[in-house]
């Protein structure tokens, strides 16, 4: 899972940053106008946080309505590396030095 | 199978959160590099906050919205940076872990005429062993300390960095960015961190 090592995982696992993707079948399921959107907006990966953004909506109601999709199936969190490489931060370091 | 989405690379999201205290410069550092209106909310239920705010007046299920500081950053096809300012109000203060878990590090801005609001994110970060650095805003009317005064003022630690920051402008902020990425990187190094 993406609890991993870099700090403890959060009361149910999902980071407000952790990206998130539609399943295939998920835009033909019939789902209610917010989760239609979430799962709309997941045709590309979407975090919590940019979910929260788009719907205009606060980050704990976009957490319940992720959390539904996530059990019935129609997301899945995009795994996350459990500990940051080397090569990652200089990575994250050499692209914001690029900006 | 063969969806767009299963073949691309998975994206990476990291995140770094900007804190310290109040009207210190979290929003404007934000703000100076993401590519987003960085704003999100968060809603606090009422029983939450009965008692500290006067909502005798308002009935049952009203909540109470913070405003967060939220700014995405694509540093290429599969990495995303994301920064999260962490809410002033003591009362949101329990949005600190879900905001702060996970996260590479964090920036603790520090206002010289107003030193000690940044002592609760320090001792937070410290405590919860998230690395960090100090990014001193130099605001017009604050007295001319200098780094190493600053350090003393904070009462932290050597090897914790402390830079100057402006948070107004966007270079300053890469700098400031950079430096943690350095701080992480050195900390990685050292064998017990
Ligand atoms: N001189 C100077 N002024 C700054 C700097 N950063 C922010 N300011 C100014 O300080 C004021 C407060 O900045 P904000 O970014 O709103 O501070 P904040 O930490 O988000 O404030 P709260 O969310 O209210 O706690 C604004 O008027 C900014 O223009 C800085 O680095 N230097
Ligand atoms: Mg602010």
């Amino acid at each position: 899972m993406l609890t991993g090592g870099r700090t403890r995982p959060g009361h149910d696992g999902l980071r407000v940053e952790t990206p998130l993707a539609a399943v295939p079948a998920a835009l033909s399921a019939p789902l209610r106008f917010e989760a239609r959107r979430i799962v709309e907006l997941c045709q590309r990966p979407h975090s919590l946080a940019d979910l929260a953004a788009a719907l205009k909506a606060p980050l704990g109601v976009v957490r319940v309505i992720v959390g539904d999709l996530l059990t019935d199936g129609h997301l899945r969190i995009e795994e996350q590396p459990d500990v940051l490489s080397i090569d990652l931060i200089e990575r994250i370091r050499d692209r914001v030095r690029a900006l | 199978m063969s969806a767009p989405s299963d073949t691309a690379a998975p994206p990476i999201a990291v995140k770094i959160v900007i804190s310290g205290g109040f009207g210190v410069g979290k929003t404007t550092f934000v703000g100076s590099i993401s590519e987003i209106e960085p704003l999100i909310t968060e809603a606090e239920m009422t029983e939450r906050s009965l008692g500290l705010d006067d909502t005798s007046a308002v009935p049952g299920k009203t909540t109470t919205t913070v405003a967060l500081d939220f700014g995405r950053i694509t540093l290429d096809d599969t990495l995303l940076l994301y920064l999260f300012g962490t809410p002033g109000q003591d009362r949101f203060s329990f949005l600190w872990d879900d905001l702060v878990d996970g996260a590479l590090g964090a920036i603790v801005l520090v206002d010289t005429r107003r030193i000690e609001d940044s002592f609760p994110a320090i001792s937070y970060f410290e405590e919860n062993e998230i690395p960090f650095i100090v990014g001193v805003n130099r605001f017009a009317g604050g007295l001319r300390f200098d780094l190493a005064e600053v350090r003393d003022a904070l009462g932290i630690d050597d090897i914790v960095p402390i830079v100057e920051c402006d948070a107004r402008r966007r270079e300053s902020v890469k700098d400031v960015l950079v430096a943690l990425t350095e701080e992480i990187l050195i900390r990685r190094s050292r064998p017990h961190h």
